[in-house]
């Protein structure tokens, strides 16, 4: 059975630090980004997750003149199967939301102000037989899903949790190219040795397992201070203030997110470890 | 009759695009047998060596060795072959920043022998080649003589069935040749093919029963034809 790595007889073959140059430093580097891109990709899609779940059902009736027609829309929705909860906002609280563009002048009792109810239907209730009640009883109201509202929120949470993904492969990507270089610069310093070794009758995967060791190595150094400074600048991001927090009452990053930010930069090692087998592989089949 | 060990069928060799380096070469190299490879400089000595030793393989042509034909092998069989020949380059070849042990222990860790297995054969082979006191020393701190003795351990620690040497005795005096040859002679007595490239008139004379492979220009020069259809007793005369 073949082995993975070269015993302590076989190592000597290849001096120590034969081929650790800027390897650990760039996986470091490259796994500090991805990790921190990956928290932020995994926090904005539990973000708007969340935030969809909790407006999933939740409705808005607006009418826009005046509160006197208020009492008759909330009948009608009352009315309705699948409506648990018919809530007016207040008056005070929809002058204190237009006084942040009209200041001041949000308290003058002349001012127009729509009437907003608060709809909220349980899961099995048919938000269109709703609005049509609400419609047909006072005519000029309109009935909103609150997902409608937030669609181009959510779109856009979405587009840069895709895009955090992509960032993250592409950094893999990268250092999957700089192990490569790594490890053929590394097979052309210790050319003469594999020369002889290979004239003496040692096969490809003894030769690979040299170098790969010490590759495994230096990957999980580098990632593990990656991912060291990774968890670092998220711990203080999460330690203030957070959006996400505010929009959906739940912290952005949970276990399961933790636990696969902290197998990141083994997946890199992992990674550096097969694509540097591969890489010595296609450069060791260039001679006989 | 005796068992070819190596058989050359109408090989040829180039490099990338020029002109043939070796041409037609066509013998058969029995089993036990001690042969002489010579030649002037540039008649392809070393290139044959190469196809030998299977760092090359022949542009046209058959070859085979230990009764396999070897021409269009699979690389990952040569392996397999090469544990069977022990090679001794012009230039030794040792890995500079390994003991005299580790290099002599180098192809019985590659045929996986654990380190108990090693320490014993290490021990006598250098103690054979009058290196036991320098175990531990480095090629670089070793006279040139010394480094050829190490090669020379590192070629027959696996008692190999083919031994190939190039100018063995090229960067030693007379006494030290002489004792290289001493250690080749006994090699091929215990049932080793023995091949040795030389300019060395006097390493031939020494060697009787020794069979003569001389190379001019890329072509074999084999008068007697005993190359093409050996004696059948190794040992038996030789060719020139």
């Amino acid at each position: 059975m073949s082995r993975l790595f070269a015993t302590e007889a076989e190592r000597r073959l290849i001096p120590a630090g034969g081929i650790r140059g800027p390897v650990p430093l760039l996986i470091a580097i490259m796994t500090f980004v991805m990790v921190v891109v990956a928290a932020a990709g995994l926090a904005l899609a539990n973000t708007s997750s969340v935030v969809k779940v909790g407006v999933e059902n939740r409705h808005s009736i607006q009418i826009n003149d005046g509160a006197a027609k208020a009492p008759a829309a909330m009948a009608a929705a009352r009315s309705q199967p699948g409506v648990t909860r018919v809530e007016q906002v207040p008056p005070e609280e929809l002058r204190r939301t237009l006084e942040r563009w009209l200041g001041p002048a949000s308290s003058d009792a002349n001012l127009p102000l729509p009437a907003i109810i608060d709809v909220d239907l349980d899961a099995g209730a048919d938000p269109a037989k709703v609005g049509t009640a609400v419609e047909q009883a006072v005519p000029g109201a309109r009935f909103v899903a609150h997902s409608t509202s937030l669609e181009p929120l959510l779109k856009a949470l979405r587009g840069l949790s895709v895009l955090a993904l992509g960032l993250v492969l592409l950094v893999a990507l990268a250092s999957a190219a700089a192990v490569v270089l790594a490890a053929r610069g590394a097979l052309d310093t210790h050319r003469a040795t594999i020369g002889v070794m290979h004239g003496i009758g040692a096969t490809d995967d003894q030769v690979i397992r040299l170098f790969v060791r010490q590759i495994a190595i230096d990957a999980l150094m580098g990632g593990a201070a990656g991912a060291a400074a990774a968890g670092l600048v998220i711990a203080l991001i999460l330690g203030r203030a957070s959006t996400a927090r505010m929009l959906s009452g739940a912290p952005p990053l949970g276990w399961n997110d933790m636990l696969l930010l902290v197998m990141l930069p083994l997946a890199i090692a992992l990674l550096a470890t097969q694509v540097a087998r591969f890489a010595l592989r296609r450069a060791l089949r260039e001679d006989l | 009759m005796t068992s070819a060990i190596v058989e050359f069928d109408r090989v040829g060799l180039r490099y990338g695009t020029g002109a043939e380096v070796l041409r037609d070469l066509d013998f058969r190299l029995t089993e036990g047998g001690f042969y002489f490879l010579t030649g002037p400089s540039g008649a392809g000595k070393t290139s044959l060596l190469k196809l030998l030793y299977l760092a090359q393989r022949p542009t046209r042509g058959r070859m085979s060795l230990f009764g396999d034909e070897l021409s269009h092998a699979s690389r990952e069989s040569l392996p397999g072959y090469r544990r069977r020949i022990g090679v001794v380059f012009q230039d030794f070849r040792l890995i500079r920043h390994l003991s005299a042990f580790d290099n002599v222990a180098l192809p019985l860790r590659i045929i996986g022998r654990s380190e108990q297995e090693i320490e014993g054969p290490v021990r006598e082979m250098l103690a054979w080649v009058g290196l036991a006191d320098r175990a531990s020393a480095r090629p670089p701190t070793l006279s040139g003589g010394e480094q050829q003795r190490v090669a020379i351990a590192r070629a027959v620690i696996v008692h190999p069935d083919l031994i190939i040497a190039d100018e063995p005795t090229g960067n030693v005096d007379a006494a030290m040749a002489e004792r290289i040859l001493h250690l080749l002679t006994a090699m091929n007595r215990l049932g080793t093919t023995v091949i040795v490239a030389t300019h060395d008139v006097g390493l031939i004379t020494a060697t009787p029963g020794a069979q003569l492979i001389r190379l001019e220009k890329g072509v074999l020069v084999d008068p007697t034809g005993a190359l093409r259809h050996p004696p059948a007793m190794p040992g038996a005369g030789r060719a020139s």
